[in-house]
């Protein structure tokens, strides 16, 4: 089923990790499986902050070794960074085998993508100006405590509680996707895409890479796609329904704004509530409830509908 | 109340169906001579003029709906729901009459399954509001969410404001009146009743409709397949006219621009009645 939520705040910073985790909270019930946040601080333009990890929560059960080779992948991730030049400002351990890294870098961010996850088990999370992505097993009250995201400062966020259909449970095909290599964009989705292999036969043909049989990392791929073809993201929302088949409702955000799509048949929820100073929207209005819990006016966007908002 | 065996052979007999049914798929009917026999089991006898309110705030939808039959059973027939918080699945299965007033928003599946009461609601409802509701009204102030109203068999439903797709999808009787637009899919597999919306419809209107009648004041966008366009007949206008007229819903140039879309008839033509019509005709 999945829950997806997503806020922006139109007039400045406000404690966007608690009101996710509250949102993402009152969705628990439409996906128990994991969370995940995108959200978005503010931004420093000669320092990027680098999520990644080396492992997945279940490998720590697969034996006494898992907890040196983390540290040996680990090790080899801060080697190839020096080797690219690429200086860590700040190193914070998140968790054992998931890393925030504050990273000053010049260069090429594929580059710098492929090269990191081609260390075995290596996997980035985001890279980012103003982006942090994180991702775990368990509920939003969990993981935000995890990560320790109640602090967090932003103008605006997308997040995700999953309800594993298509893949398995694990961070890998845990929401939101980065769109990879681009920094700050990332994608949340509630829904099934049918003609997943063949878009993503394509997109691989063009030099795209996916990390995971999760349909849903497809969106990322084909948004960032999209975007380095030069399309706006109301575009690429805009040619998503067209392109796309299944039944899906979509989150987009980036640096400075945040977008939705809904298919065709609108067979996945979306309640929005739109105001002079925030915008929240999720698959049930209760997640809105949790950040404006004074009564308000929601309503569904119909089918192919598109809609973009600025922070 | 008939036993098991002569509950099956009074449906064969109506020609309902041949097979032998048991378990959670087995008929009952009622019993003109027996006491009690047109209550349901779970119903209250209430007084519309007791009244008593039941605050959410920190209640799950189990114990708002235990604690909203607790009063029913105790005889109240005005029952304030406040602070709902959008919660899912908020009165439910209410089988007497009651006049219920939600003051705030209800999420999924809000008032389904009932049969009787007079709802009045002052926020917005999540998807699937009244889904098979049996009889009663219920008026929605704000919008309503997707497959409001599903398989609806009676009752009048009524959102003053705009619904999402798939309104009134396998509605087998009642009517749903819409004050804004409808989405994409309204009236899908409609099978009786009629639903009336004042704004625009989306795509796909009435696509595979059986029977039933849809009324449009605004544009749609475009008809689904079997679903054809009507004439607007006197009787409809004036059934139009007073429907409206009764929840504050008639536009101000009256009835004479809506549309009416009924079933082509040659996609599906069943003639099942309802347990409940055989019975009435016999």
């Amino acid at each position: 089923m999945c829950g997806i939520a997503g806020l922006i705040h139109r007039d400045g910073a406000a404690g966007i990790g608690q009101e996710m985790t509250a949102m993402l909270q009152a969705l628990k019930h439409r996906g128990p499986d994991s969370t995940g946040f995108a959200v978005y601080g503010t931004a420093a333009n000669d320092e990027y902050i680098l999520r990644f990890k080396v492992a997945e929560q279940e490998d720590l059960a697969s034996g006494f070794k898992i907890h040196d080779e983390i540290k040996s992948r680990r090790a080899t991730v801060d080697e190839r960074l020096k080797s690219l030049d690429v200086r860590v400002l700040d190193a914070q351990e998140a968790t054992e085998y998931a890393y925030r890294y504050r990273i000053a870098y010049g260069g090429d961010l594929k580059r710098l993508a492929d090269f990191v996850e081609d260390v075995e088990g290596a996997e980035i999370l985001s890279i980012g100006n103003s982006l942090e992505l994180i991702k775990d097993l368990g509920d939003a009250g969990v993981v935000a405590g995890q990560y320790k995201l109640d602090g967090f400062n932003g103008t605006h966020g997308i997040g995700h509680t999953r309800m594993a259909t298509e893949s398995d449970v694990d961070i890998r095909s845990a929401h939101p996707y980065w769109a990879y290599p681009y920094n700050d964009i990332a994608v949340v989705h509630n829904g099934q895409i049918t003609n997943y292999w063949l878009m993503r036969r394509q997109l691989e043909r063009k030099g795209q890479r996916f990390v995971s049989n999760c349909d849903s990392e497809l969106l990322a791929v084909y948004t960032a796609n999209n975007l380095e073809s030069g399309a706006s993201l109301e575009d690429s929302l805009k040619q998503s329904i067209k392109e796309i088949d299944g039944v899906f409702t979509y989150l987009v955000a980036t640096k400075d704004e945040l977008g939705m799509a809904k298919d065709t048949m609108a067979a996945k929820p979306m309640v929005l509530y739109e105001a002079d100073d925030i915008v929240a929207l999720a698959s049930e209005e209760v997640a809105i409830r949790s950040v404006v819990p004074h009564e308000i006016d929601t309503w569904d966007p119909y089918d192919e509908e598109v809609r973009v908002w600025r922070a | 109340m008939a036993g098991v065996n002569e509950q099956s052979s009074a449906s064969h007999e109506m020609g309902m169906h041949t097979e032998q049914l048991s378990g959670r798929s087995q008929q009952t009917f009622f019993d003109l001579d027996e006491e009690g026999g047109f209550t349901y089991t779970d119903s209250f006898d209430v007084d519309y003029n007791k009244r008593t309110e039941i605050d959410c705030n920190n209640l799950d939808a189990k114990q708002i709906n235990l604690g909203l039959r607790d009063a029913m059973a105790n005889g109240y027939g005005t029952v304030v729901i406040k602070n709902p918080g959008a919660k899912h699945s908020i009165a439910v299965g209410i089988l007497n009459r009651l006049n219920l007033i939600i003051e705030g928003s209800l999420g999924y599946f809000g008032c389904g399954l009932i049969d009787g009461p007079n709802v009045r609601i002052t926020g917005r409802v999540g998807w699937s509001c009244a889904e098979n509701m049996m009889a009663g009204t219920i008026v929605i102030e704000k919008n309503a969410g997707s497959t409001f109203g599903a398989a609806l068999r009676g009752g009048d439903l009524v959102c003053k404001g705009s619904v999402g797709s798939r309104t009134g999808i396998d509605m087998k009787g009642g009517t749903i009146l819409v004050g804004g637009d409808t989405g994409a899919f309204s009236g899908f597999m409609m099978q009786r009743g009629r639903m009336v919306v004042c704004g625009n419809a989306g795509k796909n209107l009435g696509d595979s409709m059986y029977d039933g009648i849809i009324f449009v004041g605004g544009e749609i966008k475009d008809l689904g397949i079997d679903a054809v366009p009507g004439e607007v007949t006197d009787l409809d206008r004036a059934w139009l006219t007073r429907k409206l007229k009764m929840y504050d819903l008639l536009p101000a140039k009256g009835v004479d621009h809506f549309k009416k879309i009924v079933a082509g008839k040659q996609l599906w033509n069943y003639d099942n009645l309802e347990p409940t019509e055989k019975k009435l005709i016999l």
